[in-house]
């Protein structure tokens, strides 16, 4: 690792600002963490002799990615994923923040379980990890969470992970109590008796494999739900993933309507669709279930639109014996820290997204809904930055993937686009 | 102070505080005064409530507020009977209009009533020829306690008039905070309500009091800090996550009450919970006027029977 008190300039790189959605030419000097300038000035020749240089050859230099929904394993899962093994993963995928998902054990719904998670993050992790805490006590959706004192303790959000609340009257006043506090709900929403007997999307697909279907009603209607709560309340709210156009169309209502409504979609979301469950493939059994292609179409879209918001890996590490199971008792849920940006690289080269309204939604944006100061290419911001070359190819071989648990839905895919460096406040954490 | 006069109070009931004119209001309170010295003597009885019958009917548990008009109507003269609700057919199924016409029956003249139900006094009151007192309907009123909070503020402070009351708490489930409101309004107070928005109730803010989300905001610069009981059910986390966060984000220690006048008075319905709304160094200290309401809440109820004594029919 360098020493991060000595500056380091990255120069000759293709520079991405993704607040302005500018692409220039230069280079990046990093001092004491911060940025201290950015752009065409910053060549060898300008900065001091005492500077490292790094010659990025023409390499794209952008913020850092900012992952609002990890599975981080610790407390009590270490056995899929620890905090060591996550944060090695981002930082080869180019991703310096991650959100940790509450869905621990003991459930982050406690203010030193917080606090234990930022003790262990700072001991062990190469990347910055975040809590984000539980809105409902024990994540069971029926009495609040310390929400004023988790924040405190330092958790940046409060979602419920992968449970979902379905009483109203707990929604609304986990909104209510929230907002008082000015705190971001991140909802998961499913109707669990709507999706109880799915394990995969509804439709002809489904009905040919003898599966169980979840129609997208399971997520609009808990969606149409929160988005009045979040009218009647005022509170911030952001859907966690969404996965089809009905949730989208009352998000675009809400967000017309001058709603504090954001949202996000998974990479596997934006790049998958039912049909690559093929022959049962339990890797890419995930909840929300993968649409079909016209929906994935339409996702793309409305990132493109910027009414999706942000990309979240939704990391979700699962052990080989959780997974090797028929397709109906496998858990749900696929990896990918590691793959999400050249993942999301494919979306840019077919065409339908720019390269900036790219690194926005997993850089920029969710750190400005989170509030953080991350995801900004600009002097005064953290140097939280990732050098990556968008069309190197590669092909993902799981085994040799960092995390604990090697469920990618990517495994032996052809990608483009390989983080040559990873910065975390000036610190070189991946090279 | 204007002569108290008990003839000026022209109601049959006391239902609530809603309704009644500042004068009878400063009426009320001027009456009161004269009760505190009939409390004080060693000889503390009066005889304008001799021959009288006073029913005290609560349907829900109290300690003070029932010992308080037991004491007020016996230093009155009258004779005064508790009913006990936990044993009586209430709670073999009788509804409420049939115990209050069982009651009439026995020819009483006030009967003191506090109910779990908003409106059920006033219900009640229909349905008896005697004159009824509302010791607290559901979240709707509880006007003796106004008024007496009332006399101890105007004798504390010497005015109403201009003052800044916080009320902090559980502002949506409390009968207080509701009679208060009226009251210290129309007597020219400025009233915040101070709490949680889970604790707020919906369109508070169009009711003539300002609203404070954060204890800091809500009492900077109160001349009376008013503390609401939190109900324990309420606390573990279906209006509020749980009694520590509750006492971090909304309790009243001694450094938070820094954020008010210096001369600030602490004030509580009781009973206190303490180290959940109020610290014990605050609720015990010189600047609580927990214990000096008590003494006034029985001198208000012996005002307030007095006055409706001059409208008891055939009296």
């Amino acid at each position: 690792m360098n020493n991060p008190s000595r500056p380091i300039a990255l120069i000759n790189a293709r520079l991405i600002d993704p607040v302005a959605g500018t692409e220039t030419r230069g280079g990046v000097l990093v001092e004491n963490g911060e940025i201290r300038g950015v752009g065409a000035a910053i060549t060898r020749a300008s900065v001091s002799a005492d500077a490292q240089i790094v010659d990025c050859g023409g390499d794209i230099v952008c913020p850092g990615l900012v992952d609002m929904r990890v599975f981080v394993g610790e407390p009590g899962a270490e056995y899929r994923e620890t905090i060591a093994t996550a944060s090695r993963a981002a930082a080869s995928g180019g991703v310096t923040t991650i959100v940790a998902t509450p869905d621990t054990n003991p459930p982050m719904d406690d203010p030193a379980v917080v606090d234990f998670l930022l003790r262990r993050a700072r001991d062990t992790a190469r990347v910055r990890v975040l809590p984000s805490a539980a809105m409902t006590k024990g994540l069971k959706g029926e009495e609040l969470a310390e929400i004023g004192l988790l924040q405190e303790a330092g958790a940046v959000a409060f979602t419920d992970g992968a449970h979902s609340i379905q009483n109203s009257k707990v929604m609304r006043r986990v909104l209510t109590y929230a907002r008082d506090f000015d705190a971001l709900v991140m909802h998961y929403a499913e109707d669990r008796n709507l999706a109880s007997s799915g394990v995969m999307n509804e439709g002809e697909f489904a009905s040919r494999l003898g599966l169980g279907g979840v129609p997208p009603e399971a997520e609009s209607i808990i969606i149409d739900r929160d988005l009045r709560l979040a009218a009647l309340t005022r509170g911030r709210y952001h859907a966690a993933l969404v996965s089809n156009v009905q949730s989208l169309e009352s998000i675009q209502r809400a967000k017309q309507n001058g709603l504090r409504v954001t949202c996000g979609v998974s990479i596997n979301h934006l790049t998958l669709n039912e049909n690559d469950i093929g022959d049962y493939r339990t890797f890419l059994k995930l909840s929300p279930p993968l649409r079909q292609e016209d929906e994935r179409q339409k996702l793309v879209e409305a990132l493109a639109s910027g009414l999706i918001d942000v990309i979240v890996s939704d990391h979700n590490p699962q052990d080989v014996e959780t997974k090797r199971l028929p397709f109906a008792e496998a858990e749900d849920g696929a990896i990918g820290l590691e793959t999400m940006l050249s993942a999301g690289l494919r979306l840019v080269r077919a065409g339908t997204i720019t390269l900036p309204r790219l690194l926005a939604s997993l850089s920029s944006r969710p750190a400005e809904i989170l509030g953080l100061p991350q995801g900004r290419l600009a002097p005064g911001a953290p140097a939280d930055l990732i050098r990556f070359d968008p069309d190197e190819p590669y092909v993902v071989d799981r085994q040799k993937l960092h995390s604990r648990s090697k469920n990618t839905p990517f495994d032996e895919a052809r990608m483009e686009g390989v983080v040559k460096l990873t910065m975390v406040a000036g610190r070189i954490v991946h090279e | 102070m204007a002569e108290a006069d008990p003839t000026r109070f022209t109601h049959r009931h006391l239902l609530g505080i809603q309704g009644l004119t500042r004068p009878e209001i400063e009426n009320l309170l001027d009456l009161a005064e004269q009760a505190i010295e009939v409390s004080r003597q060693v000889e503390k009885k009066k005889t304008v409530l001799r021959g009288r019958t006073l029913i005290n009917l609560f349907f829900e548990a109290s300690t003070r507020t029932q010992a308080s008009f037991e004491l007020a109507g016996k230093r009155l003269g009258a004779d005064v009977m508790n009913m006990a609700v936990a044993n009586s057919s209430v709670k073999k199924g009788e509804t409420l209009v049939d115990t209050a016409a069982t009651l009439n029956a026995m020819r009483p003249d006030i009967i003191v009533v506090r109910h779990y139900c908003s409106g059920a006094v006033d219900l009640l009151s229909r349905k008896v020829d005697c004159s009824v007192i509302n010791a607290g309907d559901g979240s709707h009123e509880h006007p003796t306690q106004a008024l007496l909070d009332a006399l101890t503020i105007r004798r504390r402070k010497g005015r109403i008039e201009g003052l800044t009351v916080a009320i902090c708490g559980d502002v949506m489930h409390s009968r207080v905070a509701r009679s208060n409101m009226i009251l210290l309004t129309a007597l020219g107070a400025r009233v915040r309500m101070v709490a949680p928005s889970t604790l707020l109730p919906s369109g508070i803010d169009r009711m003539g009091v300002e609203v404070h989300r954060t204890m800091e905001s809500g009492i900077r610069d109160a001349d009376i800090v008013m503390m609401l009981r939190v109900q324990r059910e309420r606390m573990d986390g279906a209006f509020i996550p749980s009694t520590r966060e509750f006492f971090r984000f909304f309790g009243l220690d001694a450094e938070r009450l820094k954020h008010a006048k210096d001369d600030a008075l602490v004030m509580h319905p009781g009973p206190i919970n303490r180290g959940v709304e109020i610290d014990s160094e605050v609720a015990d200290g010189a600047r609580s006027l927990i214990n000096e309401q008590v003494e006034m809440g029985v001198a208000v109820r012996m005002a307030v029977l007095e006055a409706l004594s001059q409208h008891l029919p055939n009296g």
